[in-house]
């Protein structure tokens, strides 16, 4: 399934020191999409956590630029257009990373224009469920039920946090622009994450990976648990590992997909601690159909 | 050289094909569109070696150009109105990375109510972008400027972007010949600049945009704002060449007949021809009026101004833009001017041409006469006035209208 570890190089690709947030699995995403591509990387980042952590102490060895919130993908559109233009543009991986809000919310539009027209770049989005540089707002990705620093939910069983819906569908979104890669990846899973992003970087165009990257601050849980929530919410089906290509769902991790209460992934983290029995079961009922959407979806070969 | 029959969109398509623009990002909009409709079709037949970007937005189309001269490539992008407006942010943004990208303005007024049509409302509201602003007057006027800008905004000196502004219709959908010089002598006189680093590039990697504290903020800005001024002696010496290797003379400022003028009449844009051919009858007629046609609105020519308008026992501007509650955006410039000058000519803001009203002779005569009448009576009893007002309708809607509205 993953890559071997050991066939990374040493290099790293960051520079000593950190400047977020203690537990943070935002700047795990950039690392380790960092080591996967090594050192011939450009890469852009909107603003969000991984700008707060990566642009001083502990910055990118590579060229970075910190892009414009609605306009990660169409500053590397236009680094794409521009170092082809100059013959420039071979053995270059164009790496984006961002927060669901630079992204799902005000970067959609850039995002959907720079995959559509087929620019060659690999976007890594690390979803971690709302505005949390900024203290922890609401986004379109917020879960179902989940409170924020903008839907605070005062009482147990008061009104719904995130309020009606359930979060943005990222994913199904890049995937039915049928580009040649979209996937959904995890830090707890580093082997398939890091696979996935060598995979994208093989391809000739747009590829979208999304990462729910649990927020020890906003989420509420402490700091040492970060990978421990991320595996669980792949083993309670509430992000699980998908591929497709070409817009064509392929490939489902059943591995550690063994469907375990989504119960257990809401009551580790303080931001779901008003649901009433009925609102966790509503989160599962969202996950199982999810999950039914998915296998239907999946290609037989 | 050759002499072609062409639009002012299609002057300024001409002369980026032949600057040889590396990538050309833009999304439609009236009267934009036959700019970018015409280098597409160069780089169907090949004959632009260019990236076209087809982008899903005005936003988008700078941040590519952003993007493109961050790695060394030469960008180009076109809009006006409602698109410079959503272009916004990253408009502010390319000047304080100090990237070279040329973007020509088919001006057109803002919204609402709905308009196409033509003002200078857009580019003046991005005027403290840190972007240069030259307006045209004719289509060869538009041809040389992009080339003129792609030289000064690459400037080592310089380093910022810079505006081509035409206006929407009046301009841009004017046709009339223009000469189209060879193109070994644009690549002459427009060198892809050979020693300039890539800011995004693996060979040496750098951090970009990343947080400034208020410990370095001010300097970036005091740096910004002295490069605008030391490009207005960088536009000289570039105009100086372009007369030498072209043949054709611009110049940031351009006066018409200001020998012993009473009157100075101050204006950009397309309306500048109209007010130079009254000016010619009034002259013939005796009257002492001349024209002071302003070029460059960023960096704007103070010094030139204040000494022209010496003298001169008033200025009139017209203004196609309005501040709300103030005045026009050229007449601010030009007061600022005069503030050192005694005696003080009088000073009157002619709020005109709004929205695609046609600046015509009329216009401009009755501009002309209330500036007189202030002279006579010694004072400005209002400072903006607006001659091409309707008065029939501004009645209807509750406001007592003056003589010269």
């Amino acid at each position: 399934m993953g890559i071997d570890l050991k066939s990374l190089p040493d290099e790293q690709l960051v520079g000593v020191g950190r400047s977020g947030c203690a537990g943070c699995a935002a700047v795990l995403v950039a690392r380790l999409a960092l080591r996967a591509l090594g050192p011939q990387t450009i890469m852009i980042s909107a603003t969000g956590c991984v700008i707060s952590n990566f642009t001083h102490a502990g910055s990118p060895l590579v060229p970075f630029m910190h892009s414009l919130l609605p306009g990660a993908a169409s500053l590397t559109a236009g680094v794409d257009a521009g170092l082809t233009a100059l013959g420039k543009r071979a053995g270059i991986n164009l790496l984006v990373i961002a927060g669901d809000g630079g992204t799902a919310d005000i970067g959609l539009q850039a995002l959907s224009g720079a995959a559509e027209r087929g620019h060659r770049f690999i976007y890594v989005c690390y979803d971690n469920e709302g505005y949390m540089n900024t203290g922890g707002q609401r986004s379109g990705t917020t879960s179902h039920e989940a409170t924020t620093a903008t839907t605070p939910v005062a009482t147990a069983g008061g009104p719904q946090g995130r309020g009606a819906g359930r979060k943005k569908d990222m994913p199904l979104i890049m995937a039915a622009h049928g580009i040649p890669y979209v996937a959904t990846a995890s830090v707890a899973y580093p082997r398939d994450f890091l696979r996935k992003v060598k995979k994208a970087a093989s391809l000739d165009g747009p590829s979208y990976l999304h990462v729910l990257t649990p927020c020890n601050y906003h989420w509420g849980f402490a700091e040492g648990l970060s990978i421990r929530v991320a595996k669980m919410a792949v083993q309670t089906r509430v992000a699980p590992l998908v591929e497709w290509e070409d817009g064509r769902l392929t490939n489902i991790s059943f591995q550690d997909h063994d469907g375990r209460p989504v119960a257990e992934y809401v009551k580790m983290q303080s931001r779901f601690r008003h649901l009433t029995e009925d609102q966790v079961n509503v989160l599962q009922t969202q996950a199982d159909m999810q999950w039914q959407h998915l296998r239907r979806m999946r290609v037989n070969d | 050289m050759s002499r072609q029959y062409m639009s002012g969109c299609q002057a300024v398509a001409s002369a980026v094909s032949l600057a040889e623009a590396d990538v050309i990002a833009a999304y439609p909009i009236t009267p934009q569109t036959s700019i970018v409709e015409s280098l597409a079709s160069m780089v169907a037949k090949g004959t632009l070696q260019a990236q076209m970007v087809h982008v899903e937005s005005e936003h988008s189309a700078m941040s590519v150009c952003v993007g493109a001269a961050c790695v060394g490539a030469r960008p180009f992008t076109a809009t006006c109105g409602q698109g410079l407006a959503y272009m916004k942010e990253p408009v502010f943004w390319a000047s304080g990375l100090r990237l070279p990208i040329v973007m020509a303005v088919t001006n057109r007024s803002l919204l609402g109510p709905n308009t196409i049509f033509c003002d200078h409302q857009d580019s003046v509201s991005t005027r403290d972008s840190g972007w240069m602003q030259l307006y045209a007057e004719t289509c060869q006027e538009t041809f040389d400027s992009i080339l003129l800008a792609y030289r000064i905004a690459e400037d080592a000196r310089v380093q910022l972007p810079i505006m081509v502004c035409l206006d929407g219709f009046f301009l841009s959908h004017l046709y009339e010949a223009v000469e189209i010089p060879e193109r070994e002598s644009v690549r002459r006189f427009l060198p892809k600049v050979p020693g300039r680093q890539p800011m995004l590039d693996p060979a040496d990697p750098k951090l970009l945009n990343v947080l400034v504290p208020p410990d370095y903020y001010t300097e970036f800005e005091y740096d910004k704002h002295h490069s605008m001024l030391q490009a207005a002696t960088c536009m000289d010496e570039v105009f100086e060449e372009f007369h030498g290797g072209f043949g054709r003379r611009l110049s940031r400022i351009e006066p018409f007949q200001l020998e012993g003028a009473d009157i100075v009449l101050v204006a950009m844009g397309s309306m500048t021809g109209t007010i130079r051919a009254v000016v010619r009858a009034m002259r013939a007629e005796g009257a002492r009026v001349g024209l002071l046609k302003v070029r460059s609105f960023r960096p704007f020519p103070e010094a030139e101004v204040r000494e022209l308008l010496r003298g001169a026992k008033a200025v009139a501007v017209l203004d196609r833009s309005i501040s709300f509650g103030s005045t026009g955006a050229l007449f601010q410039e030009v007061v600022r001017c005069l503030y050192p000058v005694e005696p003080k000519p009088l000073a009157i803001d002619f709020i005109v041409g709004l929205g695609g009203r046609d600046v015509g002779p009329a216009t401009v005569c009755k501009a002309i006469e209330s500036t007189q009448q202030a002279i006579v009576r010694g004072r400005v009893d209002r400072d903006v006035m607006w001659p091409d007002a309707r008065t029939d309708l501004l009645r209807r809607w509750g406001w007592e209208t003056h003589d010269g509205d």
